[in-house]
């Protein structure tokens, strides 16, 4: 790979920001616009529809807990993908490492049962990590080792994750109930929630790992030496700095999160594993780093406004008799408008 | 095991095999050009609706075909847009183009959830009509399936034999050195990905009306992703595809283990085929796979 690429190009955050914050604000109407011709060609009222969505997601506080709750998963994965990308790595398997994630979490919560909670779900968030972290060790040494492309890897394995959990959980796991899911976990493998709505601990963790990668890149000289190999790892290399580790560590670490984005979303969000739990939260992840261009900042912002898309389309679906993957349509919408980059209000370049 | 369920698995793996290969070759013809879809699941699903929904409209699977292909190449043209015209990243608008043919597919096919259709004519190999019936209707085809070898030769004559597909292939290893020889990149590519969601639509067609013969959500369950891996797998080459796509046939011999198990096979084949050819230039990815072309000026 040239050594000079950065994969995800500085965008919106950097120059002048309102100028950033009127290109986007117009991005996503126009994004509105085109969602609902299709509204309306499929028969519906698109202005009733948009009304629905903003009613049920800032109108009341209950509705604005369940945008929060949509949040944490996509929100972790999306740093799960911008961590390798300081170091030029592009892990598109967010998915897969989600899903190891996650079933190591609960191997944990159904071996462990009787540890006080504290301690369990300590535990379960380690293997949750552990799990990720191990997900995306082969793509990341074959990457090192110069044999094969981590793009690759990382989304082969996507496919794999799955699949092993779904043979775990069929052939051990499940419950006497059920064959696509697990017993439901002891309250004590299960993260608080908090003030009587569904947004559990996950949310915490999320904004821990935004705040601590946003100091270690910027205040710590190992996230200085992750840009050297992100900006030109020959050099780097040169310079003395050990760029095969640092090229396996950041993606584990990235995996890891993956992995603990997994963990929160059966452990906080289901409290039970399903098969086939995530259509997409890793991708989405994924989708959500890019816009961001890799920026903590645009990661929040971002994932909070795709949170406010996903929630909105679960009104869509009871009041306005839509198929609930309809909202996939506007997210996807929005992403191309933006991949577009559309020139209005772009500055002259001097 | 006895002979009518081998037989029984052998006609089922081409049954599933065949959509699977169209899309791969799909895939290979736009991937030799240098563009990569992630978006192949989208594409599918769109295709796989509108030709469902065409079928029950009017009755005729083979509109339902020429529906499925149209959708598959507008689909691919949206891709294409965005990524040759605009300069879009390629992994991520074809991720965008997934998620939105989740949702399309969805709008589209609701309607018509549930519904039975006949599906394309089958007809019976000729010498095999002697055969019990049962055994017969294990070897009954529709078009698409006798049709699909000679489709992964013609893919494989145009793109190694052709000057067109010499152009292409030149453009995928480097578009630059392809524009100073007088070849246009963007419209190569334009035209591959025209192809391959043609290819794309018939193998979405060949699975919602030949196949399933019904829709429902998400009904492709992936098959995007193991075409993008078979491409590697088969090193793009639409002929080593065609091995590619029928390894199932292999798999499903011994039955006994779990089917989760089973379906990952094709994902570690090609993680077994990448180590050992990852240092080979010869074998390796279109030079300029996910690149953007800038232009020439």
């Amino acid at each position: 790979m040239a050594a000079n690429t950065r994969f995800f190009p500085k965008v919106a955050f950097s120059s002048p920001i309102m100028d950033s914050i009127i290109r986007y604000v117009l991005m996503i109407l126009l994004a509105l616009v085109l969602f609902a011709v299709i509204l309306l060609i499929s028969g519906q009222d698109p202005i009733q529809s948009y009304i629905d969505i903003f009613a049920t997601t800032f109108g009341n506080a209950y509705g604005f807990s369940e945008v929060l709750v949509a949040m944490i998963p996509i929100l972790i994965t999306a740093l799960a993908v911008a961590l390798p990308s300081r170091v030029g790595l592009i892990n598109v398997g967010g998915e897969g490492q989600l899903y190891i994630g996650a079933a190591f979490a609960t191997w944990g919560a159904l071996t462990f049962q009787h540890l006080p909670a504290w301690l369990l779900l300590s535990l379960m968030t380690l293997l949750g990590m552990l799990g990720g972290a191990l997900w995306a060790f082969l793509p990341a040494y074959l990457k090192a080792i110069g044999l094969v492309n981590e793009t690759i890897t990382t989304l082969l394995l996507n496919s794999v994750a799955p699949k092993l959990v779904g043979f775990l959980i069929f052939g051990f796991w499940h419950s006497a109930m059920d064959t696509v899911k697990t017993d439901n976990f002891v309250d004590a493998a299960k993260l608080p929630t908090f003030f009587g709505t569904r947004v559990h601990l996950g949310l915490v963790f999320a904004l821990i790992l935004l705040v601590a990668f946003w100091a270690f890149m910027k205040y710590t000289r190992w996230g200085l030496e992750m840009r050297a190999i992100g900006g030109n790892a020959q050099a780097a290399r040169r310079n003395g700095i050990p760029v095969k580790r640092y090229l396996i560590i950041a993606m584990c670490a990235g995996g890891a999160f993956a992995g603990l984005a997994g963990m929160a979303q059966t452990s906080g969000f289901y409290g039970v594993l399903l098969l086939n739990f995530s259509i997409g939260l890793g991708f989405m992840g994924f989708l959500i780093c890019w816009l961001a261009g890799g920026d903590p900042f645009g990661i929040l912002l971002m994932s909070f406004m795709v949170a406010v898309i996903t929630t909105g389309g679960n009104m869509l679906q009871l009041t306005r008799d839509l198929p609930y993957a309809a909202i996939n349509i506007l997210l996807a919408l929005t992403l191309f408008v933006v991949l577009a980059k559309p020139t209005f209000f772009e500055r002259k370049k001097p | 095991m006895s002979l009518l369920s081998i037989l029984g698995v052998f006609s089922s793996a081409i049954f599933s095999g065949t959509s699977l290969l169209y899309t791969t070759l799909g895939e290979v013809i736009h991937e030799r050009s240098g563009i990569v879809n992630l978006g192949l699941e989208g594409v599918l699903l769109v295709s796989a609706s509108s030709s469902f929904a065409v079928t029950v409209i009017t009755g005729s699977p083979f509109l339902g075909v020429l529906v499925a292909m149209l959708a598959g190449a507008l689909m691919n043209m949206v891709l294409g847009y965005l990524v040759i015209h605009r300069k879009a990243n390629q992994l991520a608008t074809g991720l965008a183009l997934m998620f939105f043919g989740f949702g399309l597919s969805a709008i589209i096919g609701k309607p018509y959830v549930g519904m039975r259709i006949d599906g394309l004519p089958r007809y019976a190999l000729p010498g095999l009509e002697g055969l019990p019936r049962l055994y017969a209707s294990l070897f009954s085809f529709d078009i698409l399936i006798i049709l699909v070898m000679p489709i992964s030769i013609l893919v494989w004559w145009l793109l190694f034999r052709t000057r067109w597909g010499l152009g292409l292939r030149a453009v995928g290893e480097n578009a630059d050195t392809a524009f100073a020889s007088g070849r246009n990149p963007l419209l190569y590519r334009y035209q591959a990905l025209a192809l391959g969601g043609l290819l794309a639509g018939l193998g979405a067609a060949h699975l919602a009306i030949a196949y399933t013969m019904n829709w429902t959500e998400y009904m492709t369950a992936g098959r995007g992703f193991i075409a993008v891996a078979l491409v590697i797998f088969s090193r793009w080459h639409p002929l080593r595809a065609i091995a590619g796509a029928f390894q199932l046939l292999l798999q499903s011999s011994g039955a006994q283990i779990s089917p989760f198990l089973l379906d990952t096979t094709p994902y570690f084949l090609t993680l077994l085929v990448l180590i050992a050819w990852g240092g080979n230039r010869k074998q390796s990815a279109p030079a300029s796979l996910g690149r953007v072309y800038h232009g020439s000026e």
